[in-house]
């Protein structure tokens, strides 16, 4: 057996299942970002309302969140969550491909949470007279969030926003403890069918890498053509 | 839920310990304690390199924070378990392998907590130390850093509770810490998840939760002393 067999990586059986596992992995991300993202934002608006049932609900939603590992979320949801649905729900639930459903409900809520406070500390940095300068200008509450206050959030949230995609990019390797056949999982898969580990763990190592610092160059990029202004 | 408790409480807390190994959620604290506890001189070292004013010194420690940043723990974690033996020929335990990579993972994260610290304190401490005839080490051991560790205190104690929800991840190469040991328990009682997986994510909680009060308020403690006021309030990225 070679050492380092480069031939396996470029066609064949387990090429096929990397490249299945990378795409799957890309795949949560991108579907996780997209829930988890207006989750943030609705979650830092909540934090930072002047209603205290309001403030009180969302901070104690991500505490309860961020307090317990990724993983204990992913078994909960897995193995605890079906058991609460009803017998319809499970059965479409099991149809469906329920390790990826799982395992998008999980990422979304934890990478949701970390985004909201990215988001809180955003909205914290816009002065509070541009708010009350909408509110003057006959604006009602919820039009000067979404005219005003969040797009100016956001901009200065951008940066830690995508720190928490690649967080997020990285937490989808955990979706192996339930199966869900993204990269970690797909790459352990040809390690134990054919040993072929080192061949397996390095085109993995380069994926996650790859993607890991195209997302930070992205942020350095934001960062420098579109710096913080100072309202 | 209170039977179930009173039955596998033990269990749940120490595993299979003193026939077996320790596990559960003692073998968690442990773990994550030590982890961090032996991560401390090595993330000062590498923290100190990463703010020195050489570059054969500061450029490789940034390119290795910026790639152990970059990949997952359990990709780090499944190179170590499968291919440590190979290489040392010596057999490593779960439990070793965790405590390897946490150490590793935590070396970085505290490099970069020291280093955000040194860079938080004003110029003036380090430049009026150098003035004043110390020497670059002397002014690090005796001005520099005795003011970034108060101030980076809040941020090591997040770092503990990142390490206790980090070492879950042993679950997956086997090791019988408390997210292990609650899947056997639900596996032993077999209808019960909801409520197993419940107790699992209510002790991490309180754990955690315990913990990042602890760090807000020693933060607040140090943001009301005068001296801290000098230094910019670091906040590494914890997760």
């Amino acid at each position: 057996m070679q050492f380092f067999d480069p031939a396996i990586l470029h066609a064949g059986q387990y090429h096929d299942w990397l490249v299945q596992g990378l795409v799957l992995s890309i795949q949560l991300t991108v579907i996780s970002f997209v829930f988890a993202l207006p989750l943030g934002a609705l979650v830092a608006v909540m934090r930072t309302s002047t209603s205290t049932p309001l403030r009180a609900a969302g901070a104690a939603f991500v505490e309860a969140i961020r307090n317990v590992p990724l993983l204990a979320h992913l078994l909960f949801w897995y193995f605890a969550f079906p058991e609460l649905l009803p017998d319809a729900a499970r059965e479409l639930l099991y149809a469906n491909n329920p390790e990826v459903v799982c395992a998008v409900i999980a990422l979304t809520l934890y990478a949701g949470v970390h985004m909201a406070e990215d988001i809180r500390s955003g909205i914290r940095a816009v002065p509070r007279t541009q708010l009350e300068a909408a509110r003057s200008l006959g604006l009602g509450r919820i039009a000067a969030v979404r005219l005003v206050l969040l797009p100016q959030a956001l901009r200065a949230s951008v940066p830690p926003l995508l720190s928490q995609t690649v967080n997020l990019w990285k937490d989808t390797s955990v979706a192996t403890v339930i199966g869900a056949a993204e990269l970690m999982y797909q790459a352990a898969r040809v390690e134990t069918a054919s040993f072929r580990s080192l061949e397996a763990f390095t085109f993995a190592t380069l994926a996650y890498l790859t993607v890991s610092l195209m997302i930070s160059a992205a942020a350095h990029l934001y960062q420098r053509r579109y710096p913080v202004r100072t309202a | 839920m209170l039977e179930l408790i009173d039955t596998y409480w033990l269990y749940f807390l120490v595993g299979q310990y003193p026939e077996g190994p320790l596990g559960g959620l003692a073998l968690t604290i442990v773990l994550s304690g030590a982890a961090l506890l032996l991560a401390m001189p090595l993330g000062l070292v590498l923290g100190v390199a990463r703010v020195s004013p050489w570059r054969a010194l500061n450029v490789p420690v940034a390119v290795l924070v910026h790639v152990v940043r970059a990949v997952p723990l359990l990709l780090v974690l499944f190179w170590t378990y499968f291919f440590l033996p190979a290489v040392t020929g010596v057999k490593t335990s779960q439990a070793a392998t965790m405590l390897i990579v946490l150490v590793l993972f935590d070396s970085i994260y505290l490099a970069e907590i020291v280093a955000a610290g040194i860079r938080a304190l004003p110029k003036g401490q380090f430049e009026s130390a150098r003035s004043l005839g110390l020497g670059y080490g002397a002014a690090l051991r005796h001005v520099v850093l005795p003011q970034t560790l108060r101030h980076g205190l809040p941020s090591i104690v997040n770092q503990l509770v990142s390490t206790i929800k980090a070492t879950s991840l042993g679950y997956i190469i086997g090791l019988s810490e408390v997210s292990f040991i609650a899947t056997q328990i639900n596996t032993l009682v077999f209808t019960r998840a909801v409520e197993v997986y419940l107790v699992l994510a209510l002790t991490y909680f309180i754990l955690c939760f315990g913990l990042s009060r602890l760090a807000f308020l020693l933060e607040r403690r140090l943001q009301r002393r005068p001296a801290a006021q000098a230094a910019g309030i670091m906040k590494a990225s914890v997760r």
